[in-house]
């Protein structure tokens, strides 16, 4: 490990939001360690994807900063931001694939970006990636309208992993996808955090999804963080929101059916 | 061979060429030891994992951490992408055979919107609560009113320069005055109506063909299915109707511009007043040519509408789709503009011309 890998990837300094005359967020630090798999959760129009957004410099907070791997996201040179950019993945609800563009090409769009001119080198890499997200080569030359899902998500995280990120950001990594499959992304995401090494962010409402992956817990919730700890002592807490969120029925025979799935 | 150092994209790339120059020399070497690598990602593997010749070396000295990278390398095997079959002569005639089909699908298509809208509004005059009257109205305030600025422009500018340039003609063999003939005819028999057409069909045809686009991309026009509302009936028919109502206002709009801008050039070139101008207008214009440029107008704007319509429709929900349509739609809405407007010449060549 280098110095510049020890520093906190994730780091938000007082942070506030504004949307019109209503705040989102009021003055929110939060650090994220590395190597941890945060999930952030709240009930909706908390801004757990506002601030994920805010995070890869998507939006811009109406107070105080974020800071990635150290340094503020929009400091030092142009190629010193590309850099700092290169460092971070982001999986997106949707997937959002580039239609135009296959799934090689898709996967491949970031490396070639980089600079990887090498065409037998690019293919391997690709298919490379393509096995680390489990699916083969045939589906290389698919466009994105004519695959399913589940198999978007996937693509989509190859390509959010293509350029080897110490941070990845998953918004609602398993919206959308039934039980069986939702399951097996969990899986996938997390043999490739242990993996990788990788930092982990991910927004979800889905608590199978949380007690399987997250190692630690950010509650939002009227626009501050109320904790961020493990599971285990998030579920001590005592507060009318974790309350309703964690101690439902629904909720606990969801966060079993997680944790049995580690 | 002794390895050190990051062994990773953002190291590894910008010397490429060079590493693998030296990789392939040491390439025979029959032991390898990568204990000293402080960090080793799949590019850098690969690159390795390609001069040993997608096998390891007989003698190879792995920290435990390496591990996964170099198995993950000997998983994938010698996967390779599907091979595309070449392009072959029968091809480019099954290619010609497709296209001709795609023109047939789409004039099916078209008819079956034609159809369709008939069949709607049978049911519309026995049902008149249904009629989407607020649909009509806010699509005639989006491709009438909200038309005007730029179709006035436009038509100020064409107006100004056709004049300037004529005049220039008819001062150099003293026929002045035919320049109302000129405007007066040139504008609203023709050039009034094709000029407001191609403006519409660039400005509020795509606008159409897009945003039935979206609504298809996200599921819009399946809801709408769902409840049982016509997509035809609330969708297609406002805009078709609110554009064969809004293209005659726009050319008479847009032809009363341009003939505006022909008199103040003609007023500052040939010192001709406007009193004169407007005087000599009828006189050189038969009333029936504004009766064919309007009747023009209303054919242009529902040929224009139908066609955004036909191809709005047919948009997949990708953006590559969304963006091949619409362009689609304006490239043949303004050609099925200027074909009709042939037809409109040839069928009307015994009306409205003074001099035959």
């Amino acid at each position: 490990m280098n110095a510049a890998t020890n520093k906190v990837p994730v780091e938000l300094k007082g942070l506030s939001t504004r949307f019109g005359a209503t705040w989102v967020h009021r003055n929110i630090d939060l650090a994220v360690p590395v190597g941890e798999v945060v999930a952030l959760v709240g009930g909706s129009g908390t801004g757990k994807t506002t601030l994920l957004r805010q995070m890869v410099g998507l939006l811009q907070p109406a107070e105080g900063e974020v800071r990635l791997f150290g340094e503020p996201l929009f400091a030092g040179s142009r190629a010193e931001q590309l850099a700092r950019r290169r460092r971070f993945g982001m999986l997106f609800q949707q997937g959002a694939l580039f239609s135009a563009l296959n799934v090689f090409a898709n996967v491949a769009f970031p490396l070639r970006e980089f600079g990887v001119r090498d065409e037998t080198m690019l293919r391997d890499l690709v298919l490379l990636k393509l096995a680390m997200v489990e699916l083969g080569p045939e589906v290389a030359l698919r466009m994105p309208a004519e695959l399913s899902g589940g198999m978007i998500k996937r693509v989509a995280l190859a390509r959010a992993l293509a350029l080897e990120p110490e941070l990845l950001l998953l918004d609602e990594p398993t919206a959308g996808l039934d039980p069986d499959r939702s399951a097996g992304f969990v899986r996938l995401i997390r043999a490739l955090q242990k993996a990788l090494g990788l930092t982990v962010i991910l927004v979800t409402h889905d608590l199978d999804t949380l007690a399987a992956l997250a190692t630690r817990v950010a509650v939002l919730s009227e626009g501050r963080i109320l904790a961020f700890a493990p599971l285990d002592e998030i579920m001590t807490v005592q507060d009318p929101f974790i309350e309703r969120f964690f101690h439902s029925e629904r909720s606990q025979a969801a966060l079993a059916r997680g944790r049995s799935e580690v | 061979m002794v390895l050190s150092g990051d062994w990773t994209l953002s190291v590894l790339n910008p010397r490429c060429v060079d590493i693998r120059r030296q990789l392939e020399a040491a390439s025979g070497a029959p032991a390898w030891d990568l204990a000293g690598v402080s960090r080793l990602d799949s590019f850098g593997a690969l690159l390795l994992w390609r001069a040993w010749g997608r096998r390891r070396p007989p003698q190879l000295v792995l920290p435990e951490a390496l591990e996964s990278v170099f198995n993950r390398l000997a998983d994938l095997g010698d996967a390779s992408l599907p091979v595309e079959p070449p392009y072959r002569f029968l091809d480019a005639t099954a290619h010609l055979g497709r296209l001709l089909l795609g023109l047939v699908r789409h004039l099916g298509h078209f008819v079956v919107l034609l159809g369709q809208l008939l069949l709607d509004l049978l049911y519309l005059l026995r049902n008149r609560e249904h009629w989407p009257l607020h649909e009509m109205s806010a699509n005639f305030y989006k491709v009438g009113v909200k038309a005007m600025p730029v179709t006035a422009l436009v038509g100020f500018l064409i107006g100004v320069v056709m004049s300037y340039l004529s005049a220039l003609q008819l001062r150099a063999f003293g026929a002045d005055t035919f320049i109302v003939n000129i405007l007066g005819l040139g504008i609203i028999r023709e050039l009034g109506p094709v000029l407001v057409s191609v403006l519409v069909a660039g400005r509020s045809g795509s606008a159409m063909t897009a945003q039935l686009g979206v609504m298809r991309v996200t599921e819009e026009i399946d809801a709408l299915t769902t409840m049982g509302v016509s997509r035809y009936v609330r969708l297609v028919l406002p805009k078709v109707v609110a554009l064969t109502l809004a293209m005659p206002l726009l050319t008479l709009w847009g032809s009363s511009v341009a003939i505006f801008g022909g008199m103040v050039s003609a007023n500052v070139q040939l010192d001709m007043s406007f009193d004169y101008f407007l005087n000599a207008l009828p006189r050189a214009v038969p009333a029936a040519n504004l009766v064919i440029g309007l009747a023009k107008g209303a054919v242009f704007g529902l040929l224009i509408a139908l066609v955004a319509c036909h191809f709005g429709l047919r948009v997949k929900p990708n953006t590559e789709s969304l963006s091949a349509n619409t362009t689609a739609s304006v490239v043949t809405s303004i050609t099925v503009v200027i074909l009709v407007d042939a037809v409109f010449a040839i069928l009307t060549r015994t009306i409205g011309l003074p001099y035959r």
